[in-house]
């Protein structure tokens, strides 16, 4: 355990060191408040809640997230210093959750930052401060899935461009696989099963009941299976690919 | 004698070639193994697989009696490894990534501080602790990436290259921290530098095109040298012809090759199965009464060996 700890830590601070973090948490923050107050209609909609601040979270994941994840193993394969990390006493599964706990917490440390949001409706008015409450829980755990799926996607790869427009568009599968769009597209051809597997896989339909103030344990089920999933395919795919 | 490193029938393939081909050897405490073989032979390949970051398609890898397939964590515990090029994180300073590289291999606290000022020392680092790792000189970098290697002091060191890039003094300096540290580990070493081999190897091994074509001690390697043995004579004011006609006749001497050079004369003469044969030239020298300037006996050149065994080794395929 004090290995994946270490792992992260050492990603975190490599956060830091460049200006990544800066640039991230600034946008991050930045975008929050334009969806929020100008697209979101904050103050129009004269509801004290956070509901439109989440609602646009699985679109700035979309296009933040793979910013984040696209060098984790793209980067140590392309100046070789995966050789290095690999011959020190750790577990390829101490690597993994080391990047990635690293950059969920980064994540959560952006989230947190907006509790100005928070403090706002508080002071405009009464929420119910458990429905935020999961609503930022929720936010955290797609936050997980997009990271576990940029992971991934990195490890395939020694350019990180490629890695960040692959990560996205695998992302976009997934919070677009509930829209009709998709929907249509297989319908038809493809088995019925397939299709509600499809739609059932879409991040915007498990989120939505979170940010509603509703954590089932599907929901969570569904975001902690795809993270397993994703990491484990990662490991996978290192083993497969650290040589190339 | 311990055996700390066995290797058996070690194979790898890349898609076009055979990069390792059933390679065997051991190596023991105390040994400090020159890893030799023309750019491709699979030096670097070879190294990856000892240290577990390559899985080999056959043969098997044990360090210290463990397999490295079976247990891979506490087989690289035991391993320090400087692999080809000293890839290094950039972004972190010498002294983070020491700390890192430290911790990670289970030191805490004072004993970690201990562990890092040392190796720092070790290495001549000290200067450069605080500057992060992507703006040090090639030689600094490939430093920080020997300190990592030594600074638990694992009992196998796998080194590749560890010298290039680093300047007269410092491959100097990184000889003789090898040399020191030999005696209770084994160290396998690759390099093109063959000065290198006589000032710390115990022991060579030649691979060309993934496979073994030679396997000894420096000395060993040398005498199969075709100038093993061989005597230089240079005399003042003769006729090279002359003095080559008088050599030629002595029993057991295989060629006579004789150059004039500013006014002196300078011999080569070749045994016959690396005979030894200065006796016989100095009684002629004698005998004809050559005013002998030089007089010395070759031990067999290991860039002479290295030539023959790798290129006759691609001429047979
Ligand atoms: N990941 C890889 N994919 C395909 N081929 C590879 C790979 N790694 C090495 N090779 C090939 O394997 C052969 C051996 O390479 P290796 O790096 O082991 O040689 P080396 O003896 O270390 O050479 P050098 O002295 O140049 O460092 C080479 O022909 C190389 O092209
Ligand atoms: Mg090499």
């Amino acid at each position: 355990m004090s290995n994946v700890w270490l792992i992260t830590k050492r990603e975190l601070v490599g956060y830091f060191t460049t200006p990544i973090a800066y640039v991230f948490i600034v946008i991050f923050l930045f975008l929050n408040g334009v969806f929020t107050f100008y697209l979101g209609g904050f103050f129009e909609r004269g509801q004290a809640d956070l509901v439109t601040f989440f609602s646009f979270h699985p679109w700035l994941y979309l296009a933040l997230i793979p910013a984040l994840t696209m060098r984790l193993w793209a980067e140590e394969r392309r100046s070789g210093t995966i050789e290095l990390l690999l011959t020190l006493p750790i577990s390829m599964l101490q690597a993994v959750l080391g990047k990635f706990f690293a950059t969920w917490a980064f994540t959560a440390l952006a989230l947190a930052l907006t509790f100005p949001m928070w403090l706002t409706v508080n002071y405009l008015g009464d929420p119910d401060n458990g429905v935020i409450l999961a609503g930022y829980i929720g936010s955290l755990l797609m936050a997980g899935a997009y990271i576990a799926i940029g992971a991934c996607i990195s490890a395939t790869t020694k350019n990180q461009v490629i890695a960040f427009v692959i990560a996205a568009v695998v992302c976009l599968m997934f919070l677009l696989s509930g829209f009709p769009l998709v929907l249509d597209f297989f319908d038809g051809w493809a088995p019925e099963l397939v299709v509600a597997a499809i739609s059932g896989m879409s991040f915007l339909s498990h989120f939505d009941d979170i940010s509603k103030g509703i954590i089932e344990l599907r929901d969570v089920v569904y975001f902690v299976s795809l993270i397993v999933f994703w990491l484990f395919a990662n490991a996978v795919l290192i083993e497969l690919k650290k040589a190339d | 004698m311990t055996t700390l490193v066995e290797i058996s029938r070690l194979s790898k393939r890349f898609a076009y070639i055979t990069a390792v081909d059933d390679i065997s050897f051991q190596v023991d405490k105390g040994e400090v193994l020159g890893f030799l073989g023309p750019n491709g032979a699979g030096k670097s390949t070879t190294m990856k697989m000892i240290t577990g970051f390559l899985a080999p398609d056959a043969g098997t890898v044990r360090v210290g009696g463990r397999d490295i397939a079976e247990e891979p964590v506490e087989v690289k515990k035991r391993l320090g490894y400087l692999p080809e090029g000293a890839p290094l994180y950039p972004d972190m300073t010498p002294a983070g990534f020491l700390g890192f590289v430290g911790a990670v291999r289970g030191l805490r606290g004072d004993s970690l501080r201990r562990r890092v000022a040392d190796t720092v020392k070790k290495v001549n680092l000290q200067s450069v602790l605080e500057q992060p790792i992507g703006t040090l000189s090639k030689g600094y970098k490939r430093r920080v990436g020997i300190a990592q290697a030594i600074m638990h002091d694992p009992e196998v060191l796998i080194l590749d290259e560890p010298t290039d890039g680093l300047d007269p003094n410092q491959k100097h300096e990184v000889r003789s921290l090898i040399r020191n540290m030999a005696e209770d580990k084994a160290i396998v070493l690759s390099t093109h530098i063959l000065e290198e081999v006589d000032a710390v190897c115990t022991r060579v091994i030649i691979v060309a095109e993934g496979k073994i074509v030679a396997d000894g001690s420096p000395t060993e390697l040398e005498a199969r040298s075709n100038l093993h043995n061989a005597v230089t004579l240079v005399v003042r004011d003769r006729d090279p012809a002359q003095v080559k006609q008088e050599l030629v006749k002595l029993n057991r001497v295989a060629a006579v090759e004789c150059v004039a050079r500013n006014g002196l004369v300078h011999c080569t003469v070749r045994p016959e199965n690396s005979d030894s044969i200065v006796a016989a030239v100095s009684g002629k020298a004698r005998e004809n009464a050559w005013a002998v300037e030089e007089l010395h006996v070759h031990r067999g050149r290991l860039d002479d060996v290295f030539r023959a065994v790798t290129t006759a080794e691609s001429k047979r395929s």
